[in-house]
């Protein structure tokens, strides 16, 4: 005779308890985060006060805030930090304006909904080296087909110290605008339709429904949005690495990489990492104060 | 001032007809109510007239004038929601501005307004409130608040205090008739509930299935019902209705329930002969007007009490007749026990005969009876009704 046994009255035979289960799943995650997250990130810390190079056999040398104070004086970073700013407010607001623009068009009933949306979403599902790689044949100066379509002759978009970063931007805004336009969709179509009705009703025309109902609903959404790609275009590495060897454009986290792995100055760059993190992390505090006085209404 | 007139109004969702062929007059000032069982086509006659739902054919007239191809926004037309639509992230004072500020009114128009308006409801000390942290009750007043704001020429509500407790809807409903005498406005009110219904109308449009079944004064409908399924709808409790045969015997009519048989007044032949009416006929009396007395008297037949609801100030009784059961307002504690042995009549001037087949009333009104019984609990009156 078969006796079966669920899962549970199998594990309760063996003696384990839900906590013991529980703890069974959760162990490995936790310990992949200490050994691979938490661990790098104070070791690193530790080499931002030291003169530390990964490539040399020298003992690091503790040399307190020396590697902050001259990263902070070399105008050198202060430019990339300039760059990349400029560079995260023309990203993030395109993204924004094109996923949003692009959101409201789709928030009605036209048929295909479902394969346009996903169509759409297509860019943000490529590797970004991928999509560095083929938008630098679009932007080649004397084959690219964006030059030829344009009618813009030999336009050097990627070389051209005035034109790399918006090049860049732009490749960008195309890869994720559709993140952008997700989430909007989700915000736009959360608005109750009754509230349409009752602003019409209300004797509201469609621009003022639009600003004074449409856009207070969905701001919250939209600031989550605004937050991950900030917090992505501040760190924009892959393609930009790909793309453009511009020094003049050169974005932070291109300078961080150069800084620790072409120069193996690994103390200074450690140093210069922690103040990045910290710059993110005041940006996106800013914006979630104003996510939570959103939420508040 | 403003007059709405519907003229041969057509809707369909798909396969299903909801309006069909819907003709009224609503006058200046009048209060009139959409009555019906849910899917009856009241809401959505209601959203019609708003222009917020496309009819397929028919007219919509304002004043004379056609709507139907305008805007809800042009239509200057207020809407009360059932479900308050109210502007989540807006303070009251925000929404009942919104109508205002939407048409560009000057800053202290608009404050002077919202705030009387605000008085008037008694939602005054709240408007720095957001909708959230309001009760059921003052969502309400908030959106009826809305719709006044800037005096409409029309007001519709659609089941404005469907959503609220018994308690609540009682003093809503006092306080909506009370908007209505002083604002004025001409209003459309759609309701399930015939006891809001009957409290708030100057007339009732009873619907159901799309069809416009009778248009009536309160006690019009309640009274001569125009067919069996206004005179099932109306009342409660439900009218007693019955398939009958009537025969004539010792110079009266007598009307066949079951084994029992009861006597009505010997016009009642000619009349029905005068209408023509064919043998299906259906028999229709309201509990009250079935008569109970304690001892067998002339024309009474007996009956045994059942089951016996006490509702307070009446009773409402269930008699055996046979097979049949009917239904009778006592006064309270008439009969106290079930099994209890009573008599029972139909006063005449109660009863409603009805073409089985069409439905429709054969609009027969039988004199009052004269030999009334003082066992008979107080005469319909609009109070009797609310109950």
């Amino acid at each position: 005779m078969m006796t079966t046994l669920s899962p549970t009255s199998r594990a309760a035979t063996r003696g384990w308890s839900d906590i013991t289960i529980r703890n069974l799943f959760v162990i490995p995650t936790v310990a992949f985060l200490i050994i691979f997250n938490v661990f790098p990130l104070l070791y690193s810390l530790g080499f931002s006060f030291t003169d530390f190079r990964a490539s040399s056999k020298d003992a690091a040398n503790f040399v307190g805030l020396q590697n902050y104070a001259d990263i902070l004086a070399d105008p050198v970073i202060w430019r990339s930090f300039a760059t990349t700013l400029w560079y995260v407010i023309v990203s993030v607001s395109g993204q924004f304006v094109v996923g949003f623009g692009l959101a409201l068009l789709l928030n009605r009933p036209i048929p295909g909904k479902g394969l346009l949306t996903t169509l759409l979403l297509l860019p943000m599902m490529l590797s970004p080296v991928v999509v560095g790689l083929f938008w630098k044949l679009i932007y080649d100066p004397s084959w690219g087909i964006l030059n030829y379509a344009l009618g813009l002759g030999k336009t050097a978009w990627l070389t051209d110290a005035n034109l790399a970063l918006y090049a860049v931007a732009i490749t960008d805004i195309w890869m994720w605008s559709p993140f952008v336009m997700l989430l909007s969709l989700a915000g736009l179509s959360a608005v109750p339709k009754h509230l349409y009705e009752a602003a019409s009703i209300d004797r509201a025309s469609k621009l003022y429904t639009f600003f004074r109902v449409t856009l207070p609903l969905v701001a919250p959404i939209l600031l989550i949005a605004v937050i991950f790609r900030t917090m992505e275009a501040f760190k924009t590495f892959d393609i930009a690495f790909v793309m453009t060897g511009q020094p003049q454009a050169e974005l932070i986290s291109s300078r961080l990489y150069k800084m620790a792995f072409a120069q193996w100055q690994t103390g200074p760059a450690s140093a210069l990492a922690y103040i990045v993190l910290i710059m993110v992390l005041c940006i996106t505090n800013i914006y979630v104060k104003y996510l939570n006085k959103a939420k508040e209404r | 001032m403003a007059e709405i007139e519907l003229r041969h109004i057509d809707k369909h969702f798909g396969p299903v007809h909801v309006i069909r062929d819907v003709n009224l007059t609503v006058k200046d000032r009048e209060f009139v109510v959409f009555l019906g069982p849910s899917g009856c086509g009241k809401t959505t006659t209601l959203r019609a007239i708003a222009g917020l739902e496309e009819i397929d054919s028919g007219d919509i007239l304002l004043d004379g004038k056609p709507i139907q191809n305008l805007s809800a926004a042009d239509r200057d037309i207020a809407f009360v929601f059932q479900n308050y639509a109210l502007y989540p992230h807006f303070t009251v004072y925000e929404n009942l501005a919104f109508p205002l500020r939407a048409v560009g009114t000057s800053k202290d128009e608009v404050d002077r307004t919202v705030r009387s308006v605000g008085k008037s409801l008694g939602i005054g000390h709240m408007l720095n409130a957001r909708p959230s942290s309001l009760s059921g009750g003052d969502m309400q007043r908030v959106a009826i608040g809305r719709a006044l704001v800037r005096r409409p020429k029309a007001l519709l509500l659609d089941e404005p205090i469907g959503s609220l407790d018994a308690k609540l809807r009682e003093t809503m409903r006092v306080e909506l008739k009370r908007l209505h005498f002083e604002n004025g406005s001409t209003s459309i009110y759609v309701t399930h509930d015939q006891v809001e219904a009957m409290s708030l109308a100057d007339r009732i449009v009873v619907m159901n299935e799309g069809v416009l079944q009778q248009v009536g004064t309160p006690t019009e409908v309640y009274l001569y019902p125009a067919n069996l399924f206004v005179a099932q709808f109306i009342g409660s409790p439900i009218m007693n209705i019955s398939a009958t045969r009537i025969s004539e015997a010792d110079g009266t009519a007598r009307i066949a329930l079951d084994s029992a048989s009861f006597e009505l007044p010997r016009e009642l032949l000619g009349m029905l002969q005068q209408k023509k009416a064919g043998t299906d006929l259906s028999l229709g009396v309201r509990p009250e007007g079935v008569l109970l007395s304690h001892d067998s008297r002339a024309g009474y037949q007996p009956a045994e009490a059942h089951i016996i609801q006490p509702f307070g100030s009446f009773d409402i009784v269930d008699l055996k007749l046979g097979e049949k059961t009917l239904r009778a307002r006592t006064a309270s504690g008439f009969v106290t026990k079930a099994g209890t042995q009573v008599w029972a009549r139909i006063d005449p001037s109660q009863a409603h005969f009805f073409d089985t087949k069409s439905g429709a009333s054969l609009d027969i009104r039988l004199a009052r009876d004269e030999e009334r019984s003082r066992d008979v609990p107080t005469p319909i009156t609009r109070q009797n009704v609310e109950l």
